[in-house]
């Protein structure tokens, strides 16, 4: 009985840690991409605000 | 849940510890499944040169490791009580364990990968080469004298299953199946993420 215990735990822990796993590398991505569209906006209006006399 | 601990019947010789079976086998025919996955986004992307494809392929081979994790990990568990052993290397033990590895040199090819269209190219022809062991696992206690158990399902008119552990059997692997239609979605949408963030960074580079 202990085993099959750590067999189905064990399974639901691999599965459920993979799930989190996937979910927390979006949230980086997301805030990383928000970070990037900043940053590349920023760059883009740079030389236009130079520029003007 | 219910089904493989509460609702199946006891089996007669091994008693409770037979009920690994109902997370082993859909563990290892999901398996199956990510890979022909992988197998299929292979083709398509030589085929295609299409991006799209690689992503599938990378999400279900990291998918696939992950459930074939699972059969590794719940083999020996089952193993231990029932043949006195953790491990034996027979022939479906150890091609197995030589497809895992196969998968997980697959993922860590990538890694090593910087240029995205040479990546693609080598991880798809990876792909289609691991897949080659698929059938090998499938058919090994078919083909030769193995300690793994005989196949109760598909395996011939001296196998069989009773009717109420083949239902809880069969939900069990719908289940598996919807998990990992769910977790591909999830997996190829934080690739493509992650190719949104290569992008901007170019953008970034050449302003």
């Amino acid at each position: 009985m202990t085993s099959l215990f750590w067999a189905y735990a064990i399974v639901w822990l691999l599965f459920a840690g993979y799930a989190l796993s996937i979910s927390a590398r979006q949230k980086n991505l997301q805030r990383e991409i928000a970070t990037l569209k900043t940053l590349v906006e920023q760059k883009g209006q740079a030389p236009a605000g130079r520029s003007r006399p | 849940m219910y089904g493989a601990l509460l609702g199946a019947p006891t089996e007669r010789t091994m008693g409770d510890i037979q009920r690994i079976f109902y997370v082993h086998v859909p563990a290892a025919w999901t398996a199956f499944a990510a890979f022909f996955v992988v197998f299929i986004g292979s083709v398509g992307y030589l085929v295609t040169k299409n991006f799209k494809w690689d992503r599938v392929a990378l999400a279900c081979a990291e998918i696939g490791t992950i459930f074939c994790t699972a059969v590794l990990i719940t083999g020996p568990i089952w193993a231990k009580p029932v043949w006195g052993i953790w491990w034996t290397w027979d022939a479906r033990l150890t091609s197995t364990l030589v497809l895992w590895l196969m998968y997980l040199s697959y993922l860590l090819l990538r890694d090593f990968l910087e240029e995205p269209a040479r990546r693609a190219t080598l991880s798809a022809v990876f792909g289609i080469i691991a897949f080659v062991d698929v059938p090998i696992v499938y058919f090994a206690i078919r083909l030769w004298r193995t300690q793994h158990p005989q196949p109760v399902v598909f395996g011939g008119e001296e196998s069989g299953l009773d009717p109420t552990m083949l239902n809880v059997l069969l939900l069990a692997w719908l289940a598996f199946t919807i998990m990992f239609v769910l977790l591909a979605i999830l997996r190829v949408r934080l690739e493509k993420s992650r190719d949104e963030v290569r992008q901007l960074r170019r953008e970034l580079m050449m302003q």
